[in-house]
């Protein structure tokens, strides 16, 4: 019976995918009604083009993480705690997407967030799980109580809870229900200062779930964000995207600065993933501040950079978390101080996390690349905004996407080098054994969705346009798709054109002539020898490069501003045969800015308050005939 | 793209010799890099026990890649074929990704030198490669396209003429390739102290044909760099794809004369001046970031920049 599930989640996730991408090429909206919920609601369900392409992104996630469950739902040591909360988790995803009135949604939501943390929670006897599980407890309660607020200004005072009816409606305070939807789906998506659950509960789930919840929900949060900024409150304001482009710049560079200075391969993951989430709020940004100034074109095109920056990170980032999930089968290990020389013996996993690896780091011809050009050309556009606020903050975030595609690179060479090359750092590492079929399976399917959408982006563009077209309205772009060599030219040919074919066929030629060339020419003998090392090899492991020290430039660096990070080294005296230490110091700006002034209020408010419990009978009277009184006097001031 | 392959052994050799001759030795002939090369692919490759198939596929690619970069930027003629394939942007991510490689590649045998050369390239490349994408915008804004044949057009034909933006990103471009060449002052060339290396410890266990190829590629890439400088900022005599024969050999001659000068500079500046400690290189690129950035800003908030 276990065994069937995952198997069957495979199945109908799939099944779930083929809807979305079929709902999409298809272009229309389909709507359903269920006399479920409210009594004088019900529950609306719509699939439109929007809704399809996360559907898709859902179905095939999910369909992925079934398929990379099969094998490595064997190693996980509690099932029971697993197998039924996953496909409630990838149903409360579709239900979220799908859902077309505010009590469906938040229903959804709730459920979603409810199920994803009983599944963080099912290793809960190991170290740090269940501070993880309760901060994602702490922090979708704050998201989904935004998320309400957002919606009850949006239905009015007469309650019409239907999306449809919030489309025509009157948009009062459309503003704030901004800031509102922004602060609950930001949290939920990961947007800096509200990321702090990501890092602890992604990686204290199991693999698969992990790769669900970095690589789908992020995506699910990101589509509740884009409904509500760019459909159901109305035309946008110029200063919102003002807002989105402050906080999505800072997410972008603080998420990469905290992945370089990780030691845990899937704390590495999670962050990067915040990075991610950063860029595509990066392109929204910059699509709302189009829409606002009545550009069409180039809000479609900054439009379709964030939506294929989003199906790209849900392809990739599942790859390298399905990739950390076999190696942590494997050996046991997290920390990349206790991995390395993985690629002898786990080839086909180290050759696909390589490609992930390669995708995430933006370099061409893989797909990472196609939606950062495109996010660089919407932001080449953007000097004809108008708004002088505008003027200046769009060069600044492009300067950090720039940066953050540079130490994207940095991060990734980092952990693939640390974990997967040189020579193993402990036993278990040298113990380590190969995937099995459908590990292997699901992330080689993953890694040929990288290859093919870096190859052939524009039907991939071509397909998303309907939902372009329903988020920033517009004629969209001219077809991408049947261009001479798969080109893109988003704008016009003359201003930019990037063909993935091409540059592939172009590498590879190459690479395949220098080689004819140099075998033909040059010696062929090869001859095994221990490594050179300057003339003193020491092969023991402790002589390689640790993970900290491989960061250590980077650290001293951004580390010593943003993260005030010192090293201190204690030597002993000379003649003392005892070990020296080095320890490093790091401050999470965030956590002690935000979060650890925020619990010591609450702490010392509900300390105050505690008093309220041990009042006599006659001050509790005294109580409820003052709060009586005021709300008799509230209730004649406001009539 | 043969002309380029033809010339980087060359461009690499006078650089060397115009070093030696200021520092009063006589120094190897200009021609000395292709006997290297022919002598290091004769040669057997030894190779360490540890490593693996990225070890010896990461030569191939990052000449790959390398050779597909260098091939997209106009040297005699713009519009060659297929340049639209691919614009200053693809290049800059082509860079990258070679860089990629060869980090990675210093990072397969899993001595503490490799360890020092990928940590420091990676910090330096994630400095210089933001500056160059700065420098990539603020070109593409001033001739309204990304591709790098409209971009040396319009800067020779359309009279952009001397302005702050121009100039600032000229110095921007030079600072990134002192530093993306691997040359003085942020690393030395020709160095054989391991721990002032950056690039050379990256290529240590290299050896016969792959360390010729690793070689072949940065000779390359210098040569990539200082095309891109004459292209952009220099683009006189330059040819279009469509013009007479003997325009496009006019146009060869300028090239020619382009990199000699280039090279004679080069070596000049690497002489009087000394190599900067690890931790100022941040400073340098840094320097050369800012004023990219400022480049684009001031593009962005002057009379709305962009049709």
């Amino acid at each position: 019976m276990r065994d069937l599930v995952y198997p069957l989640c495979a199945l109908l996730a799939g099944l779930l995918g083929l809807v979305g991408l079929l709902a999409l090429l298809r272009g229309d909206a389909a709507t359903l009604v269920l006399p479920l919920g409210l009594p004088w609601v019900g529950s609306h369900f719509r699939l439109d083009p929007l809704s399809a392409v996360f559907l898709a992104i859902v179905g095939f996630g999910g369909f992925a993480a079934s398929l990379f469950a099969v094998g490595y739902g064997r190693h996980e040591p509690a099932p029971g705690r697993v197998a039924p909360f996953f496909p409630a988790f990838l149903a409360g995803m579709a239900l979220v997407v799908l859902a077309d009135d505010a009590f469906t949604f938040l229903f959804a939501w709730e459920f979603m967030s409810l199920t994803s943390w009983a599944l963080v929670m099912a290793h809960h006897r190991e170290p740090g799980t269940t501070f993880a599980g309760f901060v994602y407890f702490v922090m979708a309660a704050f998201g989904t109580l935004a998320l309400l607020l957002a919606f009850g200004l949006m239905a009015g005072p007469q309650g019409h809870y239907a999306f449809e009816a919030m489309r025509s409606g009157p948009h009062r305070l459309a503003g704030v229900v901004m800031i509102l939807a922004l602060l609950g789906a930001g949290s939920k998506a990961g947007l800096v200062p509200l990321h702090v659950w990501l890092p602890l509960a992604h990686p204290a789930a199991p693999s698969h779930v992990s790769a669900l919840m970095s690589g789908v929900m992020t995506k699910v949060a990101i589509y509740g964000f884009i409904r509500i900024a760019f459909d159901l409150v109305g035309p946008p304001h110029w200063w919102w995207s003002v807002v989105v482009l402050v906080v999505a710049s800072i997410t972008a560079v603080l998420g990469l600065l905290y992945a370089v200075l990780q030691e845990d391969l899937k704390r590495l993951l999670a962050y990067s993933t915040v990075e991610n989430v950063g860029i595509v709020f990066l392109g929204l940004s910059l699509a709302l501040a189009f829409k606002a100034n009545g550009m069409a074109a180039a809000a479609a095109l900054a439009m379709t950079a964030a939506l294929l920056h989003a199906v790209n990170h849900a392809v990739f980032k599942s790859l390298l978390f399905f990739g950390a999930g076999s190696v942590l089968a494997a050996t046991g290990q997290r920390s990349l101080d206790r991995l390395g020389g993985l690629i002898r013996l786990m080839p086909a996993t180290s050759a696909l996390f390589l490609v992930g690896a390669a995708s995430i780091s933006a370099l061409p011809p893989l797909n990472g690349f196609v939606s950062e050009w495109l996010t660089f050309q919407a932001v080449l556009v953007s000097p004809q905004l108008p708004q002088w606020a505008l003027k200046f903050l769009t060069p600044a975030a492009g300067a950090m996407l720039a940066l953050a595609a540079a130490l994207a690179a940095a991060c990734f060479v980092r952990a693939y080098g640390i974990a997967f090359l040189g020579r193993p750092r402990s036993p278990e590492a040298t113990a380590a054994h190969e995937a099995d079929g459908f590990q292997i399976g699901a992330m080689a399917l993953l890694a040929a969705a990288c290859v093919g959408i870096g190859v052939l982006p524009g039907p991939v563009i071509d397909a998303l346009a309907p939902a372009v077209r329903h988020a920033v309205g517009g004629a969209g772009l001219a077809a991408q798709g049947g261009r001479a060599w798969m080109t893109l030219a988003p704008i016009s040919d003359n201003r930019s054109s990037y063909s993935g074919a091409l540059v592939l066929l172009f590498v590879a030629a190459s690479a395949v002539i220098s080689a004819a060339l140099v075998r033909a020419v040059a010696s062929r003998a090869v001859r095994r020898a221990p490594a050179w090392d300057c003339g003193f090899p020491n092969r023991r492991p402790a002589t390689q490069y640790s993970a900290s020290g491989f960061a250590q430039p980077l650290r001293r660096v951004f580390g010593s501003v943003v993260f005030r990070a010192r090293e201190a080294v204690e030597m002993p005296p000379p003649g003392d045969p005892g070990p020296a230490r080095f320890a490093v110091s790091l401050v999470d700006p965030v956590w002690d800015g935000l979060y650890a002034p925020v619990a010591r209020a609450v702490d010392r408010a509900a300390e105050r308050l505690n008093r309220l419990q041990f009042l006599t009978i006659r001050q509790y009277l005294t109580l409820v005939f003052a709060a009586l009184v005021l709300l008799l006097s509230l209730l004649t001031v406001l009539r | 793209m043969g002309l380029a392959v033809a010339l980087a052994p060359l461009l690499t050799g006078l650089v060397r010799a115009v070093k030696a001759r200021l520092m009063r030795r006589r120094g190897p002939s200009v021609l000395q890099p292709y006997r290297d090369l022919l002598r290091l692919i004769r040669k057997e490759a030894v190779i360490a026990e540890d490593a693996s198939w990225l070890f010896r596929a990461a030569p191939y690619m990052i000449f790959a890649a390398t050779w597909v970069a260098v091939a997209l930027v106009p040297t005699f003629a713009t519009g060659l074929p297929f340049s639209w394939s691919a614009d200053l942007i693809a290049i800059v991510a082509l860079l990258g990704g070679a860089r990629f490689f060869q980090a990675l590649a210093g990072m397969d045998v899993g001595t503490s030198f490799g360890g020092i050369g990928s940590s420091r390239e990676v910090m330096i490349a994630s400095m210089a490669e933001p500056a160059l994408l700065m420098v990539a915008f603020t070109l593409s804004l001033l001739a309204h396209s990304t591709q790098l044949s409209i971009i040396s057009e319009s800067l020779h034909y359309s009279n952009v003429g001397l302005r702050i933006s121009v100039a600032m990103v000229l110095i921007a471009l030079i600072l990134v390739a002192l530093a993306e060449n691997a040359r003085i002052p942020v690393d030395n060339p020709a160095t054989h102290l391991e721990l002032t290396m950056v690039h050379e410890a990256m290529v240590l266990e290299y050896s016969g044909r792959h360390l010729a190829m690793m070689e072949f590629g940065a000779a390359l890439k210098l040569l990539l760099y200082m095309s891109i400088v004459g292209a952009v900022f220099m683009p006189l005599g330059m040819a279009q794809a469509h013009d007479s024969l003997v325009r496009q050999a006019v146009g060869l001659g300028a090239y020619l004369v382009k990199m000699a000068a280039g090279g004679v500079l080069l070596g000049a500046f690497e002489v009087s001046i000394a190599k900067m400690r690890v931790f100022r290189a941040p400073e340098f690129l840094g320097s050369a970031f800012m004023l990219g950035f400022l480049a684009t800003l001031l593009l962005f908030v002057s009379k709305g920049g962009l049709r």
